[in-house]
């Protein structure tokens, strides 16, 4: 399908700046770095998780694991996807138990990713809170999803598609808006 | 890569992606059952049949708790307690246990197509746990999983199937996939047991088991079943036994970690020698423990998404 | 009523006739022929471009009647045998009970006379019950009316017990008809042995089954001198073995079938049980050798086996289901269109294999031959018809047919018996 592309809404300097700030946040918020764990939703989200963690590391000296979490199996929703979504594995080798858990992801949109998270980690282990940090909040929740870290708020029409593009994965760092070609 | 078939009915209509795509779906539910929590919510809401007209206790339990794991819910028929028994054809029982809504039938059969035969006719998703002496793929997938775990790939890797090939369902599937993937498979028996014409299948024949296992990289042990010497297949067991069981004296004749395998119940002291069964090097019981997993893939591939957008 | 068929070709390779000819029907016999005739009181059947031959013959038919009348009744057979383009049929023996004695052969008889279309003429069993023991009391048989003798559907496994039944029928010049299996070797095969039922799963019934049976009554009825006739050829062996008995003037006559000449054991890769019939579909080669045996003259005749079996029986696992193929309404235009207009064999010689050799035979009189004074039984054939084969259309009771939708060319398009007309399109 063909994306045209709308606005560049960050650039690569925008998200550096972003994820300086909820870094101060987080540790402000968490009195105990030693329990907390950052758990990245596959893809974009578990490189953010990634750079969270470096971030904590060079403030505050601290190591905080990070872990990868495929939520496949726990989906509600294929409407968003082709018939079947390819299962990846979950990368957790550590436990969640009695921990707070970082969640975080690029976007956050409907809210059911984020449900299908939770309940994941819940069959994981019984972590002793679940925090969340998204970059993008681009509205229209169907479920009563809330981030505890915001990197933006970006209002969207519906039908609008939000791109995340890391340069771990994607060659440079920038969030677009694009809309389907031929879409009026 | 969207994974495109109603049924899985035999190992012949499956492509080579298909085949990866499993195995790689299957890696992932290993892990799901070494949790604490062995289940996941994907098939929750569906319900599914164990069809078993032949009686088995390990692929039937390997299906039930594959199903359970992904939160579907599953009921065993099994022809022993069952209206089959009271003379209903095949085509009636399944008629029946359709009309109460299933999602998928999972049938075991002593008669070569009759999983095809239900699916001609059938709403529900048909897996095949084996029919006769035609196939029984999950046993394959789950032998080329364990494979896979433990060399890593399969190009010109050499395979020995050992045994009753001719009535063996899980030598065909095996003999299918195996050369979809590259492997090169020998397969060996006494002449009764293995025809000359399974070498059209693309493998080598062998009588003698000491030539065969030079240089193999895994062995497959297939059951006998002890009636066969009945037949005249071969003389007795004890002939069987000396020209075709797996000793640690034949086993130095493969490749030093070449790996043993057997798809159960094995007939220690015929097929492999007690000692060997129970050694490192086989993988017997890594088998059963895969068999779960793959048998999820296969349920999750099948089922696990819009019903729409299969192709069968 | 008179009726005259005008203007038709006729072929009649008894007599070597094979010209266009006027033909006068009246009260049930054949009362002039020639290349014009007038008749001011007779129906007339535009017959150009049409070809009129001697009525067909199949002489192997399963009626199922008495017994399994559900399968197919003498009535229903013969009205699917008249729709097929034939005017007589030998029905087998392997009813419910086995027509080994004159009381089941006097009830087909008067059963025949009463309801059927077409003349209908019993074959015995060899032995009681067709349990390969006891020999039948063959010349009581034969006085009642019985044309040949066969176990069919079974074969007589002990072979003294095959040359005392052989030597036995040498004195009434009876026909034996063997469905050659030797039993212990086709086991419970449900499919032909090869390649295919290997890859398949399932059991295979191996070619030497047939041959070893072949040769064997080919010995034997050099050694007694009796006539036999081989049922339903299907080997490329079979077919050395018969050439082996030509050249040594053995009396051997075969016969083939549609399915088995033009259908091969890969069509069961689908488990369609409509496919499973004994003797099973053979490879490619075996096919091809047969229909060489066709083309050479070594096999005599084309017969159907016609097996009608119900519909629930066939919608079973391929293992559990009847053998059986559904044939009279489907073999006249499966030869016209992959024999004779492919050029194999001229349309005389496909005469000849539907009429004038089943008459010859089975020895019967005024049958497979179009002369003045004879029977009225013709078979009237459009060579360029177009049709598809529709189960749904078949006048049988059964539906077990592996030719659905096949697009043929030539029909028989009419059937008359005894002077009447028992089907026309």
């Amino acid at each position: 399908m063909q994306e045209k592309i709308k606005a560049r809404i960050m650039d690569a300097a925008k998200i550096k700046r972003s994820l300086h700030r909820m870094t101060t946040e987080i540790t402000e918020r968490n009195r105990n770095l030693k329990n907390l764990v950052i758990i990245g939703i596959r893809t974009r989200g578990v490189f953010i998780g990634k750079r969270i963690a470096r971030l904590i590391k060079s403030q505050e000296k601290i190591s905080v694991p990070v872990g990868v979490l495929d939520i496949t199996l726990y989906r509600d929703d294929f409407s968003e996807l082709e018939a079947q979504h390819m299962v990846k594995k979950t990368e957790i080798d550590f436990s969640i138990k009695d921990k707070d858990v970082l969640l975080v992801d690029d976007v956050l949109f409907t809210g059911r990713t984020i449900r299908a998270a939770m309940d994941s980690l819940i069959d994981l282990g019984r972590p002793k809170s679940i925090q969340l940090l998204v970059l993008i909040d681009r509205g229209h929740r169907e479920l009563p999803i809330r981030a505890d870290y915001i990197g933006k708020h970006l209002p969207t029409s519906r039908k609008e598609l939000v791109q995340v593009n890391l340069k771990e994965v994607d060659e440079k760092d920038e969030v677009l808006i694009t809309e389907p070609a031929g879409l009026k | 890569m969207a994974f495109k078939h109603k049924h899985l009915i035999s190992i012949k209509t499956l492509s080579v992606s298909d085949i990866l795509t499993i195995l790689e779906t299957a890696d992932s539910f290993l892990d799901i059952s070494a949790r604490e929590v062995k289940k996941v919510p994907i098939l929750r809401g569906k319900t599914i049949i164990n069809l078993f007209f032949e009686p088995s206790t390990r692929t039937r339990s390997s299906f039930e708790l594959a199903a359970k794991r992904l939160s579907a819910d599953i009921s065993n028929f099994s022809k022993q307690t069952s209206s089959a028994l009271k003379g209903e054809t095949l085509k009636d029982t399944v008629l029946n246990l359709e009309a109460m809504k299933t999602d998928a039938l999972i049938i075991r059969h002593s008669c070569a197509g009759a999983p095809h035969f239900i699916s001609t006719f059938c709403q529900s998703h048909v897996i095949n746990a084996g029919d006769g002496a035609h196939e029984h793929p999950t046993q394959a997938l789950l032998d080329a999983f364990t494979i896979r775990q433990v060399k890593k790939k399969f190009e010109n890797l050499k395979v020995v199937i050992v045994g009753d090939i001719i009535h063996s369902r899980v030598a065909r599937s095996n003999i299918i996939l195996l050369n979809k993937l590259g492997a090169h498979i020998t397969l060996v028996g006494p002449p009764a047991l293995l025809p000359r014409e399974f070498a059209d299948f693309g493998v080598a024949i062998e009588n003698n088991l000491d030539r065969a296992l030079e240089g193999a990289d895994a062995i497959m042990m297939l059951r006998i079943q002890l009636e066969r010497q009945q037949g005249n297949f071969f003389p007795s067991l004890r002939e069987y036994r000396n020209l075709y069981s797996l000793s640690p004296a034949r086993f130095r004749r493969a490749k030093r970690n070449a790996i043993i395998m057997h798809p159960g119940p094995i007939n220690r002291g015929i097929e492999i020698s007690a000692d060997l069964a129970d050694s490192v090097k086989s993988v017997i019981l890594r088998q059963v423990e895969n068999g779960v997993a793959v048998r999820m893939a296969v349920l999750y591939l099948l089922l696990g998404g819009k019903e729409s957008e299969t192709a069968d | 009523m008179k009726l005259l068929i005008k203007n038709g070709r006729v072929i009649d390779p008894s007599a070597g006739i094979d010209e266009t000819l006027d033909i006068l029907i009246d009260r049930k016999k054949i009362v002039d022929m020639k290349p014009r005739l007038n008749a001011n009181d007779a129906h007339i059947i535009d017959a150009s471009r049409l070809v009129v031959a001697p009525g067909f013959i199949d002489m192997h038919v399963h009626l199922r009647d008495p017994g399994q009348e559900d399968k197919e009744t003498i009535k229903t057979g013969s009205k699917a045998a008249a729709r097929g383009g034939f005017t007589s049929i030998a029905c087998m023996p392997n009813t419910s009970p086995v027509n080994d004695n004159r009381g089941i052969t006097e009830y087909i008889i008067t059963e025949a006379k009463r309801n059927a279309d077409v003349n209908v003429f019993p074959i015995a069993s060899i032995t009681r019950g067709s349990e390969g023991k006891e020999l039948t009391d063959m010349a009581d048989l034969v006085d009642a009316g019985v044309v040949a003798f066969s176990d069919d559907g079974r074969s007589i496994q002990n072979n003294l017990v095959m040359r005392r039944a052989l030597e036995y029928s040498r004195q009434l010049d009876a026909l034996i008809i063997d469905h050659c299996e030797d039993r212990s070797l086709a086991d419970d095969g449900v499919m032909h042995e090869g390649y295919h039922s290997y890859s398949l799963g399932l059991k295979g019934i191996p070619s030497c089954a047939e041959e070893i049976m072949v040769a064997r009554d080919v010995i034997l009825a050099e050694k007694t001198g009796a006539r036999i006739h081989l049922a339903h050829l299907s080997t490329s062996g079979s077919v050395a073995l018969l050439r082996l008995a030509r050249n040594k003037k053995i009396q051997v006559s075969a016969e083939a079938t549609p399915h088995h000449l033009l259908l091969t054991d890969a069509a069961v890769e689908s488990y369609d049980t409509n496919l499973k019939v004994n003797p099973p579909l053979r490879s490619r080669p075996d096919t091809e050798s047969l229909i060489k045996a066709v083309k050479d003259g070594l096999i005599d005749v084309f017969a159907t086996d016609h097996a009608p079996h119900t519909a629930d029986e066939k919608a079973v696992e391929f293992d559990q289901a009847p053998f059986g193929i559904n044939g009279l309404e489907t073999a006249v235009s499966l030869i016209l269109d992959r024999l004779v207009q492919k050029n194999i064999i001229p349309i005389q010689r496909c005469v000849e294999m539907f009429s004038t050799n089943p008459a010859r035979l089975l020895k019967l009189k005024d049958k497979g031959q179009i002369r003045v004074g004879g029977d009225a039984d013709l078979t009237i054939l459009n060579l360029h018809k177009d049709v598809v084969v529709d189960k749904n259309t078949f006048e049988s009771k059964s539906r077990n047919t592996p030719f659905q939708g096949w697009k043929l060319r030539g029909l028989p398009v009419m059937t008359i018996v005894g002077g009447k007309i028992v089907h026309s399109t």
